[in-house]
């Protein structure tokens, strides 16, 4: 059936089977590979996007849930211009990476949490809030003081 | 990790979903958030050959003052739950329990009523909604029933609804003020719980244990200790008459020492 979503902005119309993932739809018919697939499951949280503004994880949404709403992926966060979203700076400074799998989900997760508090968070909250991303190069303390890093500014 | 094909409706009303049900009869189930049944299908543990969309019933998604209890619509997010000022001072265990479920990124999607309707008696809202004293209204093609949370868990992922039934609205009574507790115990962020236990206590105290039985359950010997006064003592006897699973995260002998610990844990913070 005909989808019809915005994706970063642009509106994108396309023929999905009922079935289909909205992370396969994302990667494989949009070609945004920046979403990753790790166990597959919703328990990793990399394949993390935006719907409609909160953190979703599209390996647990059909393609056709996603119709009529708006989708940010990690390749959307940045402006235009390429500068890139104070919450991407912030991992880049505070090396909240090391292979970078989990890295986009992170990043949306985190953009995701701070937005919704926008009284700011505490080291308590960050790890809470982070508690659906998978880490396995036990990155997280960098990645904790990248989301404090924007978080406590907000 | 694909589901199997099926059809795919939308449905744009609450009699509709119904009347689709009714058309399509155990074929058809009901989608809300997808974060019970998607994986299901994922694992081909279930292959609905037509899946109604109720994700879009945005009139079925409101947490309202009614009185003596408070009304919360089926579609309502787990978000919407753990952050509604209404729910934290009128009915604050359910809203509680609802930041306790998944993760933030889960709790932007599941609701109230799909989560009900999953009848998992590993998920921490049923024993909230059964330690509140909640009701469910449930709609069918001949018209609404109310049924009270006991009632509805009938088995391991089997409730009370027909086929062509759906939830569209949950009732808690009014308990601002009195104490309450959720316990729940799991080994790494975002598990599910191995054992979790729910008090409520007041009048007519009531305990709910997550994970000790075949359906989500009531603790009958807990809760009528509770209201003979035995205080912290009524939690020696929360592993007696419960059949709990066995899997790798715990044999039975230990559930039922989880639950003693947890149900002493609950009703010490309850009672504050």
């Amino acid at each position: 059936m005909e989808v019809s979503m915005s994706v970063n902005g642009d509106t994108q119309t396309s023929d999905v089977e009922p079935r289909t993932l909205l992370v396969h739809h994302i990667r494989d018919t949009l070609g945004l590979t920046g979403t990753n697939i790790g166990c597959d499951t919703s328990s990793c949280g990399a394949c993390t996007i935006h719907v409609n503004g909160e953190s979703v994880k599209s390996c647990t949404m059909l393609a056709v849930q996603a119709d009529g709403t708006e989708i940010t992926t990690i390749e959307g966060l940045a402006g235009d211009d390429g500068e890139l979203h104070p919450m991407q700076a912030a991992f880049m400074e505070c090396h909240g990476l090391q292979c970078g799998y989990c890295t986009p989900g992170m990043v949306m997760a985190a953009s995701s949490l701070v937005a919704e508090n926008p009284e700011g968070l505490d080291e308590t909250a960050v790890r809470q809030g982070l508690e659906g991303n998978l880490c396995r190069c036990t990155g997280y303390h960098n990645i904790v003081k990248a989301v404090l890093a924007v978080g406590d500014t907000a | 990790m694909i589901p199997a094909a099926f059809d795919y409706v939308v449905a744009d009303s609450a009699d509709a979903a119904v009347a689709a049900l009714a058309e399509h009869g155990d074929e058809a189930k009901l989608l809300a958030g997808g974060h019970s049944l998607i994986p299901l299908m994922r694992f081909r543990l279930a292959a609905p050959a037509m899946v109604v969309d109720i994700g879009r019933l945005d009139d079925m998604s409101y947490i309202n003052d009614a009185g003596d209890h408070i009304a919360i619509g089926a579609m309502t997010k787990h978000r919407a739950l753990e952050t509604s000022d209404l729910l934290a001072a009128e009915a604050p265990l359910l809203g509680h329990v609802a930041g306790e479920v998944g993760d933030p990124s889960v709790r932007h999607r599941g609701t109230l009523g799909g989560s009900l309707a999953h009848g998992d008696p590993a998920s921490d809202l049923p024993a909230a909604l059964l330690a509140s004293g909640g009701s469910l209204a449930i709609k069918g093609p001949n018209g609404e029933r109310v049924l009270e949370a006991p009632d509805f868990f009938t088995g391991f992922l089997e409730t009370a609804l027909a086929e062509d039934e759906m939830v569209t609205e949950i009732r808690v009574p009014k308990a601002g003020g009195v104490g309450w507790s959720y316990q729940k115990f799991n080994r790494r962020a975002q598990d599910w719980a191995i054992v979790g236990a729910a008090v409520m206590l007041g009048p007519n105290p009531k305990v709910a244990l997550v994970n000790m039985g075949s359906a989500p359950m009531r603790h009958n010997g807990v809760e009528s200790g509770l209201a003979g006064g035995a205080g912290l003592d009524a939690a020696s006897v929360a592993g007696d008459d419960v059949d709990p699973p066995e899997d790798l995260n715990a044999d039975a002998e230990y559930r039922k020492h989880l639950a003693r610990v947890l149900v002493a844990r609950g009703i010490a913070e309850a009672l504050g």
